[in-house]
Formats: structure tokens, sequence, C-alpha cells
């Protein structure tokens, strides 16, 4: 036994240990470290076979050596408590160490050190990298598709106006707060629409007309995921009472409409209001495609939002209820002044997530040829002069697509936390 | 009890209805042309609605008066329904007739009667003999099939990242924990359809071509035109099926008696290591005594022409399933990963120690105690993220994938312009697929529910 107290540690020999652990990981890091950013081998004096797993099983004999329990060094217990509980996690330590020090230097000379971001055409890509010129001269297009360039202030400002007045609720005075929920769900939409109808699609007040097959980019996915979201949000709520209604018909019908609509793929919803809507509708009545789809979205969606405001109902004891009944109150009444209320404060979450989703779900418009984010990136991708930088525009793509959704998500989940304390 | 004799009457008349149609053909066949005309889309589905409007009220009939509804006058609990109703049955009236009217101007008619005409396209990928001269209904059978083949595949592979990704963002190690919660964080974020364009369009691409690829596993070769393995050859490949079959089904036998002699007398055989090795044995057994035996076709390269080279034999997996494959479970296993993580979770640590104080190695703990409570948390969500991978199957479509969409939806919708019977069909297939897993699931859940007494 006595042969093998220098791998065991105690009191005397902690320091030792210590060192010697350290050392080694030092070793098989700084390895797989110069390897990989400057292409230096310290070992290359071993066969290629040997010298590719050394690093390994030095590091992993260096952490089976700190792995000291009780040491006594605040830092090392720390470290062996998160990173180094045995030897399986010690080796899946290492490996994920080893593949994040591999990944780095391409990924970087690729993105940042090798790419290009300068010049105006093809021809200004040299290096070995990505070629940001091309994001940079398609930027426009990207952000508001074939949307003609001087024009583009009018989409810039609908989108401020929207937004701006989406923000009233926050300064709403005490006495303004109940017309609050008529503001969001009947007026504020109306406004909205008439504003990007005006400004956005043009025609009156000397603004030139622009039809709806211009319109495209990242602008078409917000315009038609905040359109969705303002008009699936009642129809949900209509929706979620009716399923929850005791008159079996009423019931039956939003059964049948929910299952019907979270049974079947968006794609083919699209589809259907792509080719079989205009079949349904008189013959001198037309409707446009933006129109077309942004109806086949809501109605698609509505479906999953009655899902998340009935799970908001249902959530609620059933004491509201009587106690809102045995005021005197009847149905209408039960819901406006009491039921919904406290239910949709609940699935502001759930609502949250749905349009989460929505938002992801927005750039398959591309399948019935609305040009949006997605479509753009395959426009420009066949684009003759722009052969050839797929990568660059879904990374691209991907990030922004990434930003907003993260935010959403984080956002959903602030709200999540601050309405579980309420309670 | 009126309930019952309404439904009673609704379900003769809708058999009643049936007979006719079959053995007498359409009875307003009579009336005026254009009545039947504009009827004839509706009047199909008749003895459906009729069958539908007498079990609600079957079902009604058992739960008439419940504290709920007592005391609401007849008025208040009829007329909501009727107006209900009535907009339902105007709106479909209302498109029916459009539909009707608009197909006259232009010439075309309502039937299915197309679905045995020649399709007269061909596919890229098909798992069943297809060629151009097989009818429309066989080009769908053999969508339907690649877009359950991608389905099953995305399944497999989301079931095995998400349980693995979902167990490692409990890991006590930082750095798994928080690479498993980066991995989900980013490919939940990102639409499936850019993921798809980023594999098939971007990724793939950078693969070398047939003529310079590399072989990976010594016999597969993964090129930009697809990835190609060596095919399996069999020879009395039923007997080899049937061993199999005998394998499970004495597995099955054996597991029962282990269980009947744990409950009656307590003792514990290993039943693992034995279903093991028999099915093991058994299937090793027919190569050398059954007369089964296994050869691989590898694939060898081949050239087409100057510059063309592809690999000839073996089985080739296209580039569009990889990529879709990829996007899918990548995007899918970010949700079974949470619904995994939310169900181990969910186990108080109680049960836990509880097990471990009956004295359970911590192997019979998890087997017994922590998974069997774990699934009923985890099974029902993940089965709608199953649900959901297999109606994303769809996006299939936008890579060019033979799958339902593309095929039914796009190419055989532009041949035949029947618009309303081909989309309908489509939607009705999805619907039934999820409604059917949906119904499944309820079992499921009824099977494993907690009993309380």
């Amino acid at each position: 036994m006595s042969k093998f107290t220098f791998l065991k540690s105690d009191r005397s020999n902690i320091q030792l240990v210590l060192i010697t652990g350290t050392f080694l990981i030092t070793i098989s890091i700084l390895d797989v470290f110069l390897n990989s950013f400057f292409k230096l081998n310290l070992i290359s004096f071993l066969p290629s076979k040997v010298s590719f797993l050394t690093p390994f099983i030095i590091g992993m004999i260096g952490l089976n050596l700190i792995r000291i329990e009780y040491s006594g060094n605040k830092f090392l217990d720390v470290l062996n408590k998160n990173i180094n509980t045995s030897n399986f996690n010690a080796a899946l330590t290492l490996l994920i160490i080893f593949i994040i020090f591999k990944a780095i230097p391409p990924s970087l000379s690729w993105m940042i050190l090798d790419a290009n971001i300068s010049g105006d055409t093809k021809e200004a890509c040299t290096g070995t990298g990505a070629c940001w010129t091309y994001i940079k001269v398609w930027f426009r297009r990207f952000m508001y598709g074939m949307y003609p360039n001087e024009q583009h202030w009018r989409i810039n400002t609908a989108f401020l106006l929207v937004i701006g007045l989406g923000t009233f609720g926050l300064f709403a005075t005490e006495k303004m707060k109940k017309f609050l929920a008529l503001y969001y769900v009947v007026i504020y939409p109306i406004i909205a629409f008439l504003i990007i109808y005006y400004l956005i699609s043009g025609g009156y007040f000397g603004l030139e007309w622009i039809e709806t097959g211009a319109w495209g980019g990242l602008s078409l996915t917000f315009i038609v995921s905040f359109f969705c979201l303002i008009f699936c949000f009642p129809l949900g709520m209509i929706l979620a009472l009716g399923r929850r209604s005791n008159l079996p018909a009423v019931r039956y019908v939003s059964i049948g409409y929910i299952e019907f609509w979270r049974g079947v793929p968006l794609i083919t919803v699209l589809f259907m209001s792509s080719v079989m809507f205009p079949m349904f509708l008189p013959e001198d009545f037309f409707m446009d495609k933006l129109v077309r789809v942004i109806i086949a979205i809501t109605l698609f969606e509505g479906a999953y939002c009655a899902e998340v405001i009935r799970g908001g109902l249902q959530s609620l004891p059933r004491g509201q209820y009587d106690a809102a009944k045995s005021l005197g109150m009847g149905y209408w009444k039960m819901h406006i002044f009491v039921i919904l209320p406290q239910a949709l404060k609940l699935v502001i979450p759930g609502i949250c997530n749905t349009f989460l989703a929505l938002v992801k779900d927005t750039p398959l418009i591309f399948v019935v040829g609305l040009a949006e984010l997605a479509g753009m990136l395959a426009l420009a991708k066949t684009n003759p002069k722009w052969l050839g930088f797929a990568m660059e525009g879904y990374i691209f793509a991907a990030i922004i697509f990434w930003i907003i959704c993260y935010a959403m998500s984080k956002y959903s989940y602030n709200l999540e936390e601050k309405y579980k304390t309420d309670r | 009890m009126k309930f019952r004799i309404l439904a009673y009457l609704f379900f003769f008349v809708g058999t009643a209805d049936l007979f006719i149609k079959i053995f007498y053909g359409n009875i307003f066949s009579d009336l005026t042309e254009d009545y039947y005309e504009i009827a004839n889309p509706i009047l199909v589905f008749t003895p459906v609605l009729f069958f539908s409007i007498g079990g609600i009220f079957l079902k009604e009939s058992k739960v008439s008066l419940t504290l709920e509804n007592f005391g609401t006058s007849r008025i208040k609990y009829y007329s909501p329904q009727f107006i209900c109703l009535s907009v339902v049955v105007l709106i479909f009236l209302f498109f029916t007739f459009n539909a009707q009217m608009n197909m006259e101007n232009r010439g075309i008619d309502f039937g299915f009667g197309f679905l045995t005409q020649e399709a007269s396209f061909d596919m890229q990928f098909s798992l069943m003999d297809y060629d151009g001269q097989d009818p429309y209904w066989w080009a769908y059978v053999v969508a339907l099939l690649n877009t359950l083949l991608v389905a099953v595949l995305g399944i497999i592979f989301c079931t095995i990242i998400g349980v693995i990704v979902g167990i490692a963002r409990l890991s006590p190690n930082f750095l798994i924990r928080n690479s498993a919660a980066w991995y989900v964080e980013f490919f939940r974020n990102i639409p499936l359809l850019l993921q798809i364009f980023f594999w098939y369009y971007a990724a793939l691409r950078a693969l070398p071509l047939p003529q310079d690829a590399s072989p990976l596993f010594g016999v597969t070769y993964l090129t930009i035109k697809g990835y190609y393995m060596p095919a399996f050859i069999w020879n009395n490949l039923n007997i080899f099926l049937y061993s199999i079959l005998a394998a499970i089904i004495s597995i099955i036998f054996i597991r029962y008696y282990a269980n009947k002699l744990r409950d009656n007398e307590g003792k514990q055989i290993p039943v693992f290591y034995i279903s093991l090795i028999i099915l093991f044995i058994l299937p090793a057994l027919t190569f050398l005594a059954g007369g089964v035996s296994l050869n691989f076709e590898i694939p060898v390269l081949k050239q087409l022409s100057a510059t063309s080279f592809i690999y000839d034999g073996g089985i080739a997996v296209p580039p569009e399933l990889i990529a879709l494959t990829l996007a899918l479970s990548l995007y899918t296993a970010t949700f079974v990963a949470e619904c995994v993580r939310a169900g181990i979770q969910g186990i108080s640590k109680g049960q836990k120690e509880a097990a471990a104080s009956l004295g359970l190695t911590p192997n019979q703990v998890l087997k017994l105690v922590i998974m069997p409570q774990a699934l009923r948390i985890i099974i029902p969500p993940t089965t709608n993220q199953y649900l959901n991978l297999t109606k994303n199957s769809s996006l299939a479509a936008a890579i060019a994938y033979p799958d339902l969409v593309l095929v039914f939806a796009g190419t055989a919708l532009m041949q035949t312009g029947r618009a309303i019977e081909i989309v309908s069909i489509t939607m009705l297939t999805y619907l039934s697929i999820s409604l059917a897993i949906a119904a499944l699931m309820n079992w499921y859940n009824k099977l494993i529910e907690i009993k309380e007494k």
C-alpha cells in the first residue's frame, strides 16, 4: 500500500499532490490551446495516435489527483464540487473544454478575422472567411423587402407610431385603467390597422401606393405577427369560453374548431388560404394575399390561444364562480368583472409563448410567395451576382431571430416569476 | 329521455340515409338540377352529420340535468346554441355555395375520381416502388410513407438527444449543465424553417463531391449528393424475423413469471440480463441452423460523365432527408429535454430517500421508484412534441423532399387543379394522425393515472 501513497492525498502530502495535479491539468489544457490557436504541438515527438489522446489522459490524471474532499482550500472545494465530482464528470469536463478550444479558432477566424465587410461588390470579398459585405449590401432588402428605398421612412414611422400607441397602458391613470382592456382589444387594433394601411400601403394623402407584393423582409414578419396576435387573442378568448360553456352545441362547435386547427400543420393552412380560400368566396370578391395569410394564421393561432386561455380559466378556484353567481351576476357580468381579469393575468406568460411560436412560424409564409426574411434570403441566394453566400445569410437571419425570440422568452419567464409570487 | 329519443332518431335517419345512398343513389338526384348541383358536396356527408349529431345527443342524455344548468330557463339554454349552430351552418353553406358557383364557372367538377388517374410525375425518393405510370392514390400513399419516415427518424433521434440533454441539464457538473442549457436556448429560439434551410443550403453544401469523399466508418460515404451506406442482403429473412418474434414472446412470458415470483415469494431474478441473452441467442441460432445469412452490398464509385460521379449500390440517403432529420430532431430535442427535466424535477426528494431507506440499491431506486413516476409526468407533453414534429415535417416541402405536402398538395394539385379535394385530403390526413395519437395518449393517461380511492 505504501507504494501508492503519492497518489493518495492526506494532510502530509496535500501540497505535493495539488501542485502535481494542477501542473498536469495546466499542461493538458495548454497543449490543446496552443495546438488549436497557434498550431503548435508540444508533444509532436510521440506517435500521432498517442499524441491525440495524451492531453486527455494527462488531464484525467491531474483531475483525479486534485479530487480531495474537504481540502481546506475554498477554491478547490468549489471546483471539485462543480466540475470534478467523479471520473465520468471529469472526463466530460475535459471533453467540453477541449471542444470549446478546438471550436473557437476556426469560427473566430471565419466570422471576424478572415471576414470582409468593406466594398459593395462580391469581388470585395477576398478573405477565406465570411463575406459580411453581402449582408451590408442586402441589409435594406432583408429589413424592408422590395419596398422602394426612398419610402422606408414610412415603415419606420408606422412602427414607431404603433409601438408608441401600445405603451399607453404604462401611462394610464387610475381613472383610465378600466378602459384599458377596451382600448387594447377594440380601439388599438383598429388604429394600428389604419396606421399601417394608410402609411405603409399608401394611396392617400399624396403617398405613393405600394402593393403588398413589395412588402417583405423583417418588417413583414412584424406586421404579420402583430396583426395575428391582436386578432387571435379575442378569438381565442371566445373559443375558450365556448369550450368551457355548459351549452352542448356551443361546446362541441368550439371543441371541433380547436381540435381541427390544432391537428393540421400551418403549411397546409397557408396552402388552403392561397388555393382553397378564393374558391370559397364570391367570384367578384378580391382579397389580398397578405390579408388571406393573416386571416389564416389568425384562425390557426386562435385555437392555440384558446387552449392557453382555457388553462387560465381552469386554474381559477371554483369559489370564484360560486361567489360571483351568489352575488346575482349573470354569465357575462361574471366573466367580464370576475373571471376574465384574473384568468387573463394568469395566462400572460402562456400568451407570450404562443406569440413566440407565432413569430417563429412566420417564415413559413414564404410558401405562398410572400418574401419575408427567409424568403428574401432565398431570393438573394439565387441572385447571380451574389451566388454562394447562403451560409452568411442564414447565420445573419438566425442571429436576428434568436435575439428576438430569446428576449421574448426571457420576458415571458420574468412575467411568470412575477405572477407566481403574486398568488 | 328526450335526448335519448332524439339520438336514436338521428341514428336511424343516418342509417337509412346511408342505405339509400348505397343502394339507390342519391335520393335528391330527382330534384331540380340546380339544387342537386349545389347541395351535392354537402349531401355526401349527411350520414356522418346525422351520426355525429346523434352521438352528441346520446352523450348529453347521460348528463342532462347537472348543477351547472339547473335553474337556467329553456330559452337561455337553447337559443345561444341555436344561434351558434345556425351561424356555423350558414358559413358552411355560404362557402359551399360559392365553391359550387366558382367551380361551375371554371368548368371543374367536384369528385375524387382523379385519384385513379395516372400521376405522370416522378419522385426523387420513395420507400416503395413508384413511377410516373402509377395512379394519384399510390403517389399519395408513397408520399405519406415518406412523411412518416421523416417523422419516425426525427422522433427516434429527438428522443435520444432530448433525454441526454434533459438529464445533462440536471448534472452536478457546471460545464455540462450550462452547455446543455445553451444548447436548448440556442436551438429553441431559431425558427425551424431557417434551421432546415441552414442545414440544407449551407451546411450540407460544404460536403465533398462523391469522387473526393473519404470513407466514414470504412464503408459509408458522406457526400454532397447524400449519405451512401451498405445495404443488407438477407437470405431467409422471414425465419430471422420469426426468431425475433419468438424471442420477444418468450421475454414477455419470463417477465410475467418473474413478476409473479417476486409478488408471491419475494425472489428477484435478473430479468434484464436473461432477456438480453434470449434476444441475442435466438436470432444467432438461426444463422447457425436456420439457413439465414447476411451479405453487405457496399456502395461503389461510378462515373456517369467526365465530371459527374455517383455511388452505385447500397442505400443512398438523400441530403434532403438528412437536413430535415437533423433540423427536426435538434429542434424538437430542446422541447423533449425540457419535458424530461421537468419530469425528473417533479419527483420529490422524499421519494428517493424513502426508497433508499427501504434498502433498495440506487439502480432499483431509479428503476422502481423514480422512473415510473417521472415517466408519468414526462410522457404526455413529450407525445405532444412528437405530434408537433410530425406536423412540422411538412416543412419538407420547402427543401423539395417528396413528402405529403410537396407531392400531393404541391405537384398533384398543380397538375389536376383540384384545390378543394386535395387540400382537404392533406389536412384530413394530418388531422387523423393527430387525433389518433391524441386518442392513444388519452387512453394511456387513463391507464397510468394514479388510482385513488
